[in-house]
């Protein structure tokens, strides 16, 4: 950290796991050829898809409910400062200790240090994205700790030494056999008769980590949020791995960002309704763990929260963009999203892929921050995921706005223009004249020379190369809708022309 | 300056345009107006989506019911402060397969894994999501006892029924350690093929007692 003399410089951006290390079209591609990661995409973003509109239906007031949840986020982005004093008032006057991360390194080293003090080399732990934006599993590999993930498709992730590639199902990548054979390979003193079915595969995951759950003193969590007026946090959760955890450990560490904050008890009510309808498209999810700092008898004595800061205030900087922080990590837009859905989350480089990956992202590493300026351009700006936001982010409108924030960074910075550049400036100069406009579609007859006896172009130079890399354009028509026009029109009163070209004019 | 001011001044200074803080729309259902019998079919029928065991017994035949669904059990757990007249009446009043579980005498983790099931009462369900929350008072225990043992048997009194969410909790203490339960333990990430039953009670039976 640099020194400062009073207030520090602004914004201060995230670090750790949140950077597209190569750009996102460089990435998508290889992706893309990944055809059982594609099949494998397509049914689960599909079938989560349905179910969540179906559950959401069933709901008289789930408009009124997304209503609320983004009035009650605008709110605590708007009160952070006033709502964390309350909320760290609250978790250490019940026992819990609140440690405060700047960044991914000061929040790993905070972890490590915690686990050392209790003696323990080994920790189990729960699904979490703030632990996995910061890298805390690989930093305590090094630390010569071993943090063992509970979730079944975390482990799947872990034992394969790879990545997740969907926030909610991280393993959906993998099909059954090839889980199978992650489980034979890395799974020790596993049934080597070990069959494919998904059945066997969790008993199989269940006998692992008993063990570990019932000898584990130490455990480390996220939280899906936290109450500032009772000091409240909670996790939400399926297999019960969540539970194992929480409750039986003595130490319990939970790395959370900022922006979990919900002001109310009575706020729990909205947000326990919109996020297992938007996740996994169920009416509830299994379990549910809420705790208030120690409960003496019940659970770990020993509770701590890390509060992160990692690029959240930065992105809570950008007045546009601030509403990305109000994301409940629900995956909903990413099941609807037409191009994650063909790319998956590995082609977003950071924890946090997909619609809100785009922008959440580069507000949190800022634009310039490696390949992340290539992330608000993953779109099509559809709009699918503004719909099936619970939270209701803008999401479009958001990437829209980076994008302009990617072109403003750029500009000034280079001496030669890039072929974007002079393609932008060629066509400001040609659309901002009708003259000019009318001179240049005189030259379509070339195009039309270009595109040869097919009438199809199939190669572009430069960067328009990147258009017609997976689709031809037609021809250009023979005369363009000005020369059209005129000719139809050439005197009041008079009888358009009879002649249409059928080929060319719609 | 400490990370937790330097955070707090980071956020401050993010903002300096001072937004305005939102009235919250609360315009969504606050209680569901259903009567006694649609709260019990509604939360029977959700139940059992979950691949829940569900009964509804009247009150005096709890006992009976809890003895039924133990019968196969080798050994159970209940919290000290489980309703004594559910355990009366029946051969589990001098049951040797019993063993009591409290604040201030707990059972150890290797205990509780060596116990076949619990059983318990709730604090309240929420009919619309098919969903019981435990609280952790005398009649349900530490939390550790309704999660190590492989089988749950929870007993919901008719009452306890909220129809949805915002009612029931509003008739819970947010500090205390609460589980809420809906169904049994499921995952869903091997091929988005739901399986129930991993690392929670692979079974749960709940008694609706009216």
């Amino acid at each position: 950290m640099s020194t400062y003399l009073g207030m520090p410089s602004l914004p201060v951006h995230g670090t750790g796991n949140l950077h597209a290390s190569e750009s996102f079209p460089q990435a998508a591609h290889r992706e893309l050829a990944n055809t059982q990661l594609r099949a494998n995409l397509g049914h689960a973003t599909h079938t989560i898809r349905d179910k969540r509109i179906q559950v959401v239906s069933e709901l008289p007031d789930w408009e009124q409910l997304r209503d609320a949840g983004s009035a009650i986020k605008e709110s605590v982005m708007a009160r952070l400062p006033e709502l964390l004093e309350q909320f760290e008032k609250n978790f250490t006057a019940r026992g819990g200790v609140i440690h405060w991360a700047r960044d991914a390194d000061e929040a790993n080293g905070i972890v490590a240090g915690l686990i050392r003090e209790t003696g323990e080399t080994e920790a189990v732990k729960i699904k979490s994205m703030a632990t996995q934006e910061i890298g805390l599993n690989e930093y305590l590999e090094e630390q010569g700790i071993a943090a063992y993930e509970t979730d079944l498709a975390e482990l799947i992730v872990q034992l394969d030494h790879d990545k997740p590639s969907h926030i909610l199902v991280p393993a959906i990548h993998k099909n059954r056999t090839q889980v199978r054979d992650i489980f034979l390979r890395e799974m020790e003193g596993v049934d080597r008769e070990l069959t494919d079915e998904p059945a066997r595969l969790a008993a199989a995951a269940r006998a692992h980590l008993r063990r570990k759950f019932l000898t584990a003193k130490v455990a480390v969590s996220g939280a899906n949020f936290a109450l500032a007026d009772s000091g409240t946090l909670a996790v939400v959760e399926s297999e019960g791995n969540g539970r194992m955890c929480l409750t039986l450990p003595e130490t319990l560490i939970t790395v959370m960002g900022v922006e979990k904050l919900l002001p109310t008890w009575q706020d729990l009510e909205v947000f326990m309704q919109l996020l297992p309808r938007s996740s996994t498209g169920e009416r509830m999810n299994p379990y549910t763990s809420l705790w208030t700092g120690v409960t003496e008898g019940d659970g770990p004595q020993n509770v701590h929260l890390v509060l992160l800061d990692n690029g959240r205030s930065a992105a809570l900087a950008d007045e546009m963009g601030r509403s990305a922080l109000h994301c409940i990590r629900c995956s909903a837009c990413m099941n609807v999203c037409p191009v994650y859905e063909r790319t998956g989350g590995h082609a977003y480089g950071s924890t946090y892929p997909g619609p809100i990956g785009a922008i959440l992202s580069p507000l949190m590493t800022g634009i310039q921050a490696e390949e992340n300026n290539s992330l608000p351009y993953a779109s099509s700006l559809c709009g699918a995921c503004y719909d099936a936001c619970p939270v209701k982010i803008n999401i479009p409108d958001i990437l829209v706005h980076l994008r302009s924030v990617d072109v403003d960074s750029k500009r000034g910075k280079k001496k030669i223009p890039t072929q974007m550049d002079i393609g932008m400036n060629a066509a400001s100069w040609a659309l901002s004249s009708g003259k000019r406009l009318g001179m240049l579609e005189k030259g379509l007859p070339l195009g039309r020379l270009a595109a040869g006896p097919d009438k199809k172009i199939t190669k572009l130079p430069g960067i328009a190369a990147g258009w017609t890399q997976s689709r031809d354009i037609p021809a250009p028509p023979k005369q363009s809708f000005r020369d059209w026009w005129k000719k139809e029109h050439h005197a009041p009163g008079t009888a358009p022309a009879a002649a249409h070209d059928q080929e060319d004019q719609p | 300056m400490s990370a937790r001011e330097e955070i707090l001044e980071r956020i401050r200074t993010a903002l300096k345009d001072a937004p305005e803080v939102p009235v919250i729309p609360r315009g969504y259902r606050a209680s569901s107006q259903l009567d006694e019998a649609e709260l019990i079919e509604l939360l029977v029928d959700r139940l059992i989506d979950y691949k829940a065991r569900v009964c509804i017994v009247d009150t005096e035949d709890v006992p009976m019911k809890i003895a039924e669904l133990l019968a196969e059990a080798g050994s159970y757990v209940v919290p000290a402060g489980l309703d004594a007249d559910w355990l009366t009446g029946l051969e589990l009043q001098q049951d040797s397969r019993r063993r009591l579980d409290s604040m201030t005498a707990p059972l150890s983790v290797a205990e509780l894994d060596g116990i076949d099931a619990v059983v318990t009462g709730s604090a309240v369900a929420v009919a619309e999501t098919g969903t019981i929350i435990l609280d952790g008072s005398p009649n349900q225990g530490r939390r550790a006892i309704t999660l190590v043992p492989d089988h749950h048997i929870c007993v919901v009194e008719v009452a306890d029924i909220a129809g949805i969410l915002p009612e029931a909790l509003r008739r819970i203490d947010g500090t205390r350690p609460l589980t809420m339960v809906s169904g049994p333990s499921a995952t869903s990430d091997i091929e988005l093929e739901r399986v129930e039953g991993v690392h929670g009670p692979r079974t749960l039976d709940v008694i609706i007692a009216r």
